[in-house]
C-alpha cells in the first residue's frame, strides 16, 4: 500500500462492502420471500425480514413442487435431474478430453494434427448458432426426453482438451523415459504417472464444467418436453410463466433458493480450484 | 507442440480420440452443415417440399427491418452488459487489489455469482423489480415513476441488462483482480515518489498495464452477452414486450422452434456462426500476440 494514511483506507472497504451488499441484495430478497405466504407476497406487502413459514415452503416444494397456482415436478425431482446432467457433463467432458490430449501429445500418427484442429474448431459452433439440426439429429436417434439425449452431445470440450493439452507438454521428458524403462506401456503410464500429476487439473477443470453443467438453459428446453425431466433452472422458470402477481412467489423463491444452493456451494468449498481452473481455461 | 519422448503405438491413439471425434461429427459438423445447407433452401408451410433459392433467405433476412432492429437492440444491449459489469469489476477489483484487512473475504463475497444460472439471476431480480410484488419496483411507483417492464419497452431492455450484467461482475472481478496482482509493485512506487496521485497512477500506468486483460474480458463479455443471456431473456421478458428485447440469438430460437421458419432461421444461425468465428479469430490473434511478446 502506497498511501498509508487513515484518509483512503476506509474508501476500499466501503466500496467493496457496497459491491458485496449489491450482489447479496436479491439473494436476501429470495430467502425473505421463501419464508412468508403468497398472499403476502401477492398482495406487495413483503417485509424487509423473514417471516415464519420457512419450514412449510421449503417442504411443500421439495416435495410437491406445485403450489395453489404453480404446478411443476417437485424439487427434489428436478435437483436429481440437474445434479446428473451437471455431473455426466463435468465428468464425461474431463474423460473425453483427458485421452484426446493424451493421444495428441504422447502419440505420433497420421492425421494427428487434423484431429486436433477438428476438435479445436468446435470452439465456434456453440449449440445456439445450430439449434434446429443439432434438435434434429438427437430426435432421429431417438434420445428426447432422456438423459443422454440431454448430456452427450455436451460432452465434447475443446477447452478441457487445450487445457490437458498443454499440461502434458509440460511433462519432463526424462519422467517418460523412465517410464519407459521401467517397462510402463502407455496404458499403465497413462494411469499410475498421467492422472494422478493431472489431479489439480481436473479439480479445478471440475467445478468450471459443473457449473456449466447445472446453469444449462436452451439444450435441455429444446431436448426435454417431458415435465419429469424439467431440471431445477428449467423448472423455475417454468413456475414463474407469465410472472404474475397471483402465484405461489414464495414456493417459487424456495425453489431458486435450492436451485442456487448447489453451484454456488461448489465454487464457495472449491474455491481454490475454482480460481486457477477459469483463470487457465481462459488462456 | 510434439513431445520428444513418444509411446509408438499405431492403433491406440485413434481409440483414445475416438469418443472425443465421435460427439464433433455427429452433434456439432453434421448439425453446422445441415444449417448451411437448409439456409439455401424455401421450405412450403408443410415442411413437405423444398426448393433451392440460393441466396434468397440471407437476403430476406438481411434486408427485413425487423431482423436490423434486432441486430441494433442486440448491439446496444451486448454494449452495455459489457460495459457495466466490466466497469464496476475494475472498480471493485481496484480496491480489493489494496492490501487492505479482510481482503479474502470480499474475494469470496464477490465471487459465488459466477455460479448463479443467468436464467435464475432473472428470476431473482424479477422478484426485487416486479412491479406490483418486487420491492424496489414498488418503491420506485411509490416515487412517481410509472415502472412496468412489462408495458415499457426499455424498462424491459433496461431489467434485462441489470439481470445479465450482474451475473458477470464476478467473473471480470476475477480476471480484473489477477491482472492487477500481476503488476510489478515497484513501478507503481516509483510512480508516486515522481508525485504522481493515485487518479494519474492509475489511468497513465495500471490501466495501461492491464489492457490485454481488458481486452481478452471484452471479447469474453460480447460472447456472452451474445450468447448466453438466451436464459435470462426467456426467463424475463420472453423477447417482449412487442420485440423490445428480442436479440438476435432469442430471434433465430423463436423463429427456428416457434414459428418453424427453417430456411430463415438457418440463414440467420449462419450469419451468427460467421459473427463467432470472427470474435474467436480475434481472441486467438490476441493469444498468439500475448505468447510473442508478452
Amino acid at each position: 500500500m502506497i498511501e498509508a494514511g487513515s484518509r483512503t483506507a476506509w474508501l476500499p472497504h466501503l466500496v467493496l462492502a457496497l459491491g458485496v451488499l449489491v450482489f447479496a441484495f436479491p439473494i436476501y430478497m429470495a430467502l425473505v420471500g421463501s419464508t412468508h405466504d403468497a398472499g403476502t407476497i401477492g398482495r406487495g406487502s413483503l417485509p424487509l425480514s423473514p417471516g415464519g413459514l420457512a419450514a412449510e415452503n421449503y417442504a411443500q416444494a421439495w416435495s410437491h413442487g406445485s403450489g395453489m397456482r404453480v404446478k411443476a415436478p417437485p424439487v427434489s425431482r428436478m435437483l436429481l435431474n440437474s445434479l446428473v446432467m451437471a455431473l455426466v457433463i463435468a465428468l464425461g467432458k474431463i474423460a473425453v478430453s483427458v485421452i484426446s490430449a493424451y493421444a495428441v501429445v504422447f502419440f505420433h500418427f497420421p492425421g494427428r494434427m487434423f484431429f486436433f484442429w477438428m476438435i479445436f474448431v468446435t470452439l465456434m459452433l456453440p449449440v445456439e448458432v445450430r439449434i434446429i439440426p443439432t434438435f434434429k439429429v438427437v430426435s432421429d436417434l431417438g434420445l428426447i426426453n432422456t438423459f443422454p439425449g440431454l448430456t452427450v452431445p455436451l460432452i465434447a470440450s475443446a477447452t478441457a482438451t487445450l487445457l490437458f493439452r498443454q499440461f502434458f507438454m509440460t511433462i519432463p521428458d526424462n519422467l517418460v523415459e523412465a517410464a519407459k524403462i521401467d517397462g510402463a506401456g502407455p496404458l499403465r503410464f497413462f494411469k499410475d504417472i498421467l492422472i494422478p500429476l493431472s489431479r489439480t487439473n481436473i479439480a479445478a477443470l471440475f467445478v468450471i464444467l459443473f457449473i456449466f453443467g447445472w446453469n444449462q438453459y436452451l439444450w435441455p428446453l429444446l431436448i426435454t418436453t417431458s415435465r419429469s425431466m424439467d431440471t431445477i433452472v428449467i423448472g423455475i422458470t417454468k413456475m414463474i410463466g407469465t410472472g404474475d402477481a397471483q402465484t405461489d412467489w414464495n414456493l417459487i423463491m424456495a425453489t431458486a433458493v435450492l436451485a442456487m444452493l448447489p453451484p454456488v456451494a461448489v465454487v464457495v468449498l472449491m474455491q481454490r480450484w475454482f480460481v486457477k481452473g477459469l483463470v487457465e481455461t481462459e488462456k | 507442440m510434439q513431445r520428444r519422448v513418444i509411446f509408438d503405438d499405431k492403433l491406440l491413439p485413434y481409440l483414445l480420440l475416438a469418443p472425443q471425434l465421435a460427439i464433433t461429427l455427429v452433434f456439432f459438423f453434421w448439425p453446422a452443415a445441415q444449417a448451411v445447407y437448409y439456409s439455401f433452401f424455401l421450405q412450403d408451410a408443410f415442411g413437405l417440399r423444398q426448393t433451392f433459392v440460393w441466396f434468397e433467405n440471407y437476403k430476406v433476412v438481411l434486408t427485413d427491418p425487423l431482423y436490423l432492429a434486432s441486430a441494433g437492440r442486440t448491439l446496444i444491449f451486448s454494449a452495455s452488459v459489457t460495459f457495466l459489469s466490466m466497469a464496476s469489476a475494475l472498480v471493485l477489483a481496484v480496491m480489493a487489489d489494496r492490501q487492505i484487512r479482510g481482503a479474502a473475504v470480499y474475494r469470496t463475497l464477490l465471487m459465488w455469482p459466477y455460479a448463479v444460472a443467468p436464467a435464475v439471476a432473472a428470476v431473482l431480480w424479477l422478484f426485487v423489480l416486479h412491479p406490483t410484488i418486487g420491492i424496489l419496483g414498488r418503491t420506485l411507483r411509490e416515487l412517481g415513476i410509472p415502472w412496468d417492464y412489462k408495458i415499457n419497452g426499455h424498462q424491459a431492455m433496461l431489467l434485462v441488462i441489470v439481470a445479465a450484467a450482474w451475473k458477470q461482475v464476478s467473473y471480470n472481478f476475477l480476471f480484473f483482480l489477477a491482472g492487477l496482482q500481476a503488476i510489478q509493485k515497484p513501478v507503481i512506487e516509483a510512480a508516486a515518489i515522481d508525485g504522481a496521485g493515485p487518479s494519474r497512477r492509475f489511468w497513465s500506468i495500471i490501466f495501461p498495464l492491464l489492457s490485454p486483460t481488458t481486452f481478452f474480458l471484452l471479447v469474453v463479455n460480447l460472447v456472452y452477452a451474445f450468447f448466453d443471456t438466451f436464459g435470462t431473456i426467456h426467463a424475463l421478458t420472453a423477447g417482449g414486450p412487442g420485440k423490445a428485447t428480442e436479440t438476435l440469438i432469442y430471434k433465430v430460437y423463436v423463429d427456428g422452434v416457434v414459428n418453424l421458419d427453417l430456411g430463415g432461421s438457418s440463414a440467420q444461425s449462419v450469419i451468427l456462426l460467421i459473427v463467432v468465428m470472427g470474435l474467436t479469430a480475434v481472441q486467438f490473434r490476441y493469444i498468439e500476440s500475448r505468447v510473442h511478446y508478452g
